[in-house]
């Protein structure tokens, strides 16, 4: 074999025969394995993003139930549970939307399904609403007292405890135990019914603790007495003791 | 005769005279039909109906203060997803932090925390700091996952979505090491890598993702990230905002507010 004039060696040839086999071997090869549309948009296969989206809805949205159940959405609406979409008791509802005869969504009635919620847990956020369910009306049904829709105590709670567990408990501990909620905090009566609206009074004096505390006061002997005026000089006494637990540092 | 003859002339002239007008006028137009910018408006319109990927950018805001730890979300989540209803498998779960006065910090989240959490009371009292995290795929700007795939199974979409594609992945697990997060899983039943999408299949439809949807306490937020009026840009703008690992780079989309330092 010659090529410009001048003879082309037996292993160039061969090699060059080897090399165009192997090319044509990967270019069918590639096209046999990549996908057609692989890197029409990306580094991936462009059907995939289809094949995702047309995964089945099962839950339809808070806004679609107000078409059939505005009565039920209007008595929600007013009350504390307005944010709390349908779905999150009643179950997943596209299947419903499409036939509502055929698909009934259940509600749960028992007592389990509140405290999900409800129970109290120390790591809730402060101010939610919780109970302790072993001592809150054991064996009752939860719908029996509280509408689901509109929930609100049936009846305004008497004692502090009720929503303040856990300064209740840290407060038992204390020396200050027998001290009630109500000698340092004026709560208004609507603070039971809008707690966030209407807030109860704080100290704001040295001198209220001086009530007890001072060396001049009239309360019983075995209280700890410090000179107000010059005790913990310019701090209120609650920024170094816990009024709730005073023994605590 | 010889004037008729002229004026037939004439109009075919002026006949090719438009025809080469119009022609040329196409031309004009032509390269625009074919232009860049023009295949990929085709190309979503194709791909998405009336989505089109370009004109959006999700993202997530996690308010912990608003978390009660209910595990509604990851119910809803395994339901519209079909998540294998067993432990290990989730695409969004809630942790439980619990500081302590020694300085030592305890995680937990009991199945993913699907049936919430149980009453602990703490017997030593010891605890200073609790509060409840709920946890994702953080839908990373700069996705290690996507980096790590040898086969190009996962992929970000220009709306900042990582999505997984199961048909094409080859199960190796190097995005289940890769993720900083822990947000990835095998599923068992097709043995491909599977995490959560956003509900990418809601989203393009106009609904939030399940978990959003199914929160009673708006602790989840779901949004665009670069729309002024977004209810997610809003809740950036009144909280102080951090992301989980922010030293590695991954550029989170999933935005924390209250977020305490122990978290991570």
């Amino acid at each position: 074999m010659k090529l410009f004039g001048k003879k082309v060696p037996e292993q160039v040839t061969r090699l060059s025969i080897l090399l165009i086999l192997i090319i044509v071997v990967f270019v069918f090869a590639r096209s046999a394995l990549v996908p057609p549309d692989f890197g029409k948009y990306g580094h991936y296969r462009a059907s995939a993003v289809d094949e995702i989206i047309s995964q089945e809805i099962k839950y339809a949205g808070h806004v679609i139930c107000y078409d059939c159940h505005d009565d039920v959405v209007d008595t929600k609406s007013g009350g504390y549970h307005k944010n709390v979409s349908c779905e999150v008791c009643h179950g997943p509802a596209a299947l419903h939307i499409d036939d509502p005869e055929e698909f009934v969504l259940e509600a749960p009635r028992e007592r389990g399904y509140c405290p999900l919620c409800h129970e109290y847990i120390p790591s809730r956020p402060t101010g939610f609403p919780q109970i302790v369910s072993a001592s809150h009306n054991p064996m009752k049904a939860c719908i029996s007292c509280h509408e689901p829709h509109n929930p609100k105590p049936p009846e305004t709670p008497r004692e502090c405890e009720a929503c303040h567990a856990e300064i209740s408990r840290t407060k038992s501990l204390s020396h200050h135990v027998n001290v009630e909620c109500t000698y340092c905090h004026q709560a208004p009566d609507e603070h039971k019914i809008q707690p966030r609206e209407f807030l109860p009074s704080k100290p704001s004096k040295r001198e209220f603790c001086g009530g007890c505390h001072a060396d001049n006061s009239d309360a019983p002997d075995e209280i700890p007495r410090v000179d107000i005026a010059t005790h913990g000089e310019r701090y209120m006494c609650w920024q170094c003791h816990y009024p709730h637990l005073p023994e605590a540092i | 005769m010889k004037e008729l003859k002229t004026n037939t002339d004439n109009n075919i002239q002026r006949r090719k005279f438009i025809r080469n007008i119009l022609f040329s006028a196409t031309a004009l137009f032509f390269p625009k039909f074919i232009g860049a910018e023009s295949i990929g408006k085709i190309k979503d319109w194709v791909l998405f109906g009336d989505y089109n990927a370009k004109d959006h950018l999700w993202g997530m805001g996690i308010d912990i203060n608003k978390c009660i730890g209910c595990g509604r979300c990851v119910n809803a989540c395994k339901v519209e997803n079909n998540v294998p209803k067993v432990p290990y498998f989730f695409r969004t779960w809630v942790e439980r932090y619990r500081i302590f006065k020694e300085g030592e910090t305890v995680v937990d989240s009991p199945n993913g925390a699907i049936d919430g959490f149980k009453p602990q009371i703490e017997s030593n009292g010891n605890v200073i700091r609790s509060f409840f995290v709920p946890k994702l795929c953080n839908q990373c700007d700069n996705p290690p996952c996507v980096q790590v795939c040898p086969v190009g199974a996962t992929f970000r979409l220009e709306d900042g979505v990582v999505l997984v594609d199961k048909e094409y992945c080859i199960g190796c697990r190097y995005c289940i090491q890769g993720c900083p997060y822990g947000a990835r899983y095998l599923d068992p039943e097709t043995l491909t890598a599977d995490k959560c999408t956003f509900c990418y299949h809601r989203i393009v439809e106009g609904l939030s993702p399940a978990c959003v949807e199914a929160c009673p306490t708006q602790a989840r937020i779901f949004g665009e990230v670069k729309k002024k009026a977004s209810p997610l840009m809003r809740f950036m703008r009144k909280h102080a905002i951090g992301v989980l690992k922010p030293s590695l780079n991954t550029e989170p989309k999933v935005f924390y507010a209250n977020m305490d330092m122990e978290v991570r």
